[in-house]
Formats: structure tokens, C-alpha cells, sequence
């Protein structure tokens, strides 16, 4: 498993060992579209609130479906071919992807329950 | 990073059946700093913080106003800290919200999920949300143009046109967030005057990306899978008219978040908890911090201070029943 360390903004939650991976959209074709298993892509950036609140979140969420879906993070600010393909008009949006095709979509961070729900309409 | 040392006044409890000595519910500078004063006058501290964390201020860029940092903050960061420094003196900080309160028993009961937590004095600083206008297309178009939150969201309008609807001093940022990005921006109002503060309403003036419908409010958000056009009407001549853009940022005000208080303790008819004596509920021994009570100053430092003085006011009052109960002990004998 590639672990990354995201980076993101706040000391305290970079040390824990994260189960998400950080991704560019020049590997999004080969990292989500032609993934074996589903994959959350979080569009976010280093500037929200929100995203901070659920980034955190979907680490656990990460850890906790390992092997059963994949995490991804992309950072908008400069990645925006991605956030442009997928419409995101807003941040953070979590899109769904399985066998290449979005089959769900969460705009903003609504607490974990949320983004259980979405993740298990994947496996 | 460089961390302060942990200081710990207070022992906190080994298990759900006893109680914290105070209970705060809420995450914004009103709850934190009451948990900074109860861990500090060495109370156990719990903070309830919710699910969505830190409050108002996550929903903003830099914070100007807020004394200390005289560069400017931004809001997250802020809140960031202060939760570090409550957690410094020991306060527990559990990102969970609360379903439901019971202020009848000794020992006051709030549930999260399957737990009940238990605490001898609850500090209720759940500040205020987002109040959006209700009408058709609103919610359906949310996240496809419609926002609340234009320090999050303005960077998907570049150069594009946008609107702000609303007239005070959020309205005011949200509309001078987006001129960093935005080709046009209208602020549309229902009245013919902004009751935002002058220096907010001057730095709106100055920009010439930025004019204003007076006396207008929006009937309808319109478009199928992103936001199109708004319809409006001039509310003085019922004239009606549409505006088309690409984003709108509503930003009209806040709605109290009282709703697990119904019936436990005095709200009034806006839903604010009502206040007495600068920090007290109608319930003895829960006490009220910040935008949930407070409707006339609404800002960071009014919320840190309110939470200040209902972090003394629990230390008080958790000093004399445990004076009461010495005594009782005592009477006994």
C-alpha cells in the first residue's frame, strides 16, 4: 500500500500512517479510472475549512475499508483538469468512481455517516 | 513543530457512569475558550464538539479583526489553535454531535449515539448556521452554483459572474472574496441600505467589479444541472426580472442551532436561547456562550469573551454545590 503523507495544513494529524493517497491528474486515469476496486476521489484544498474537517475523517475511513475501496485526495488548486472534467463547483465534493464511471457524488463534509454511506454503495 | 508541554489540572472521569465536571456542546471561540477557563480553574473539561468542528469561522479566509494577530489570520488556523490550547489543559475533544439532552437529572445527560455522557454543569455554545432563503431551485442547484461559502468555492468562478445576496457584513466578504476571481459580481438586497459595518461597506464601494441591486430579493434559482439564472423582484414595485450568472453566494444571516434545547430550556421565539444574569439558562447550572444567544454582536471575540464568562460562571457554580454538599455531609453527622 503507498502511504503519503498529505501535508495538509495542520500538525497533529500529518504523523499518523494514512491509508490515502495524494494524486495528480496525470496519473488520474491509471490511479481511479482503471483502478481494480472503487475509488473516493476527495477534490479539496489546502484553503477550506471544510476540507480540513473531513480530511482527518476520510483517513480513518481510509484505514478502515482498506482493500475495499481506495482514497484519493486531489488537490483543486492544482489539479483543476479534474475538478473541470468532473463539474466541481464546490469543495470539499467526493465523487465515487467504479470501473471508470461516477456512481455517487457528496458535495461538502457532512460528517462521517455521510461519507460511510456513499463509500458502501461502492462494495 | 514545536509543542507546549500538556498541563492537566483536573482528573477526569474513568468511566460513563460518572460525570465530567463540565460539559461543553459547540467548537467555536465561544465554547473553546469556556473549555480553556474550565481545564485552567481545573474542572474535567468535555467538549462536544460535532461532526462539523470549529464553527463559523471554517467557513472564512483571513480573519482582520481578531486582537493578537495583527497580520491577519485566517479562520481556520484560528480555530485550529484555539482547539490546540483547550487541549493543552486537558480538555477532551470529541468531533461527534449531540442527539439529544436531558437537564432534569442531577447529573445533567447527553447522548451521542449509544454513549450518554454525564456532567455535573453544561456550557451551550452551538453557535448559529447558514440561513438560506428557501426557495425553489435553492437547495437542488446547492454545490452546482449555489454556496454558502465563497472563501471555499469562489476559485470555480474564475471569470465568471457571480452574485452575493444579502446585505451585511458576510455578505460584504463573501462579495470581495470573489473579486479575486470572479469577472462581475452583483450583491442583490432586499433593502435600500447594506447594515454592514462602514469599513466592510466602503471596501465594496471601492471596487469596481462589485454593484448592487437595491430593494430586490431572489424568487427562484434556475437550471437544470448548474445554476443558470436567478429570477427576481424589486420588492418595493413588484417588478420582476432575471439576472443571469454562474454562481451565487447567499449570505443573509444565521439561524440559532437550538434544536435539541426545545423544551429544556428557555428559547425565544427566533429560537435563541434566552439568556439571564449575562450567561445563564432558564436551567440551573447549564449555562450559554456566544452566537446562540448572542443575535446583536456576532463575532469571534464577543463569542471568546461570552465563553470566558460562562467558564467562570460553571467554576462558580460547581465550587458552591460542592460547598452545599460539605455541608450537607455535615448537617448529617
Amino acid at each position: 500500500m503507498l502511504c503519503v503523507l498529505t501535508g495538509r495544513g495542520f500538525a497533529g494529524y500529518s504523523e499518523n500512517r494514512m491509508a490515502t493517497m495524494e494524486i495528480t491528474d496525470a496519473v488520474f486515469d491509471e490511479k481511479v479510472l482503471k483502478s481494480t476496486i472503487p475509488v473516493l476521489v476527495d477534490f479539496w484544498a489546502p484553503w477550506c475549512g471544510p476540507c480540513r474537517m473531513a480530511g482527518p475523517v476520510l483517513d480513518e475511513l481510509a484505514e478502515e475499508y482498506e482493500g475495499k475501496i481506495q482514497i484519493v485526495k486531489l488537490n483543486i488548486d492544482e489539479n483543476q483538469k479534474s475538478a473541470a472534467d468532473y463539474d466541481v463547483m464546490s469543495i470539499p465534493t467526493t465523487v465515487l468512481i467504479k470501473d471508470g464511471n461516477e456512481i455517487g457524488r457528496q458535495i461538502g463534509f457532512a460528517g462521517k455517516k455521510v461519507f460511510e454511506d456513499l463509500i458502501k454503495k461502492g462494495i | 513543530m514545536d509543542e507546549k508541554q500538556k498541563i492537566e489540572f483536573a482528573q477526569k472521569p474513568k468511566n460513563f457512569t460518572e460525570p465530567w465536571d463540565v460539559a461543553v456542546i459547540g467548537s467555536g471561540p465561544a465554547s473553546l475558550t469556556a473549555a480553556i477557563y474550565t481545564t485552567r480553574g481545573a474542572a474535567s473539561t468535555l467538549i462536544l464538539g460535532g461532526e462539523k468542528w470549529g464553527g463559523q469561522l471554517m467557513l472564512t479566509t483571513e480573519v482582520d479583526n481578531y486582537p493578537g494577530f495583527h497580520e491577519g489570520i485566517e479562520g481556520p488556523d484560528l480555530m485550529q489553535k484555539m482547539r490546540k490550547q483547550s487541549e493543552r489543559f486537558g480538555a477532551e475533544f470529541i468531533e461527534k454531535n449531540v442527539e439529544a439532552v436531558d437537564f432534569s437529572k442531577e447529573y445533567f445527560e447527553l447522548t451521542v449515539g449509544e454513549t450518554k455522557y454525564l456532567a455535573k454543569s453544561v456550557i451551550i455554545a452551538t453557535g448559529a448556521e447558514t440561513k438560506w432563503l428557501g426557495v425553489p431551485g435553492e437547495d437542488r442547484l446547492r454545490g452546482r452554483g449555489v454556496s454558502s461559502c465563497a472563501p471555499c468555492d469562489a476559485p470555480f468562478f474564475k471569470d465568471k459572474d457571480t452574485a452575493v445576496i444579502g446585505g451585511g457584513d458576510s455578505a460584504m466578504e463573501e462579495a470581495l472574496v470573489l473579486t479575486k476571481y470572479s469577472n462581475s459580481i452583483t450583491i442583490v438586497h432586499r433593502r435600500e441600505e447594506f447594515r454592514a459595518s462602514a469599513a466592510m461597506q466602503k471596501k465594496v464601494k471601492d471596487n469596481k467589479k462589485i454593484k448592487v441591486i437595491w430593494d430586490t430579493q431572489v424568487k427562484e434559482f434556475v437550471g437544470e444541472q448548474k445554476l443558470e439564472k436567478i429570477l427576481l423582484e424589486n420588492t418595493k414595485t413588484g417588478e420582476k426580472s432575471e439576472l443571469v450568472v454562474d454562481g451565487v453566494f447567499v449570505a443573509v444571516g444565521h439561524t440559532p442551532s437550538t434544536a435539541i434545547f426545545k423544551g429544556k430550556v428557555e428559547l425565544d421565539e427566533k429560537g435563541y436561547i434566552v439568556v439571564n444574569d449575562h450567561t445563564k439558562t432558564s436551567t440551573d447550572g447549564v449555562f450559554v456562550a456566544g452566537d446562540v444567544h448572542d443575535y446583536h454582536y456576532r463575532q469571534a471575540i464577543t463569542a471568546a469573551g461570552f465563553g470566558c464568562m460562562a467558564g467562570m460562571e460553571a467554576l462558580k457554580y460547581l465550587d458552591e454545590k460542592q460547598g452545599n454538599k460539605k455541608q450537607e455531609t455535615t448537617l448529617d453527622k
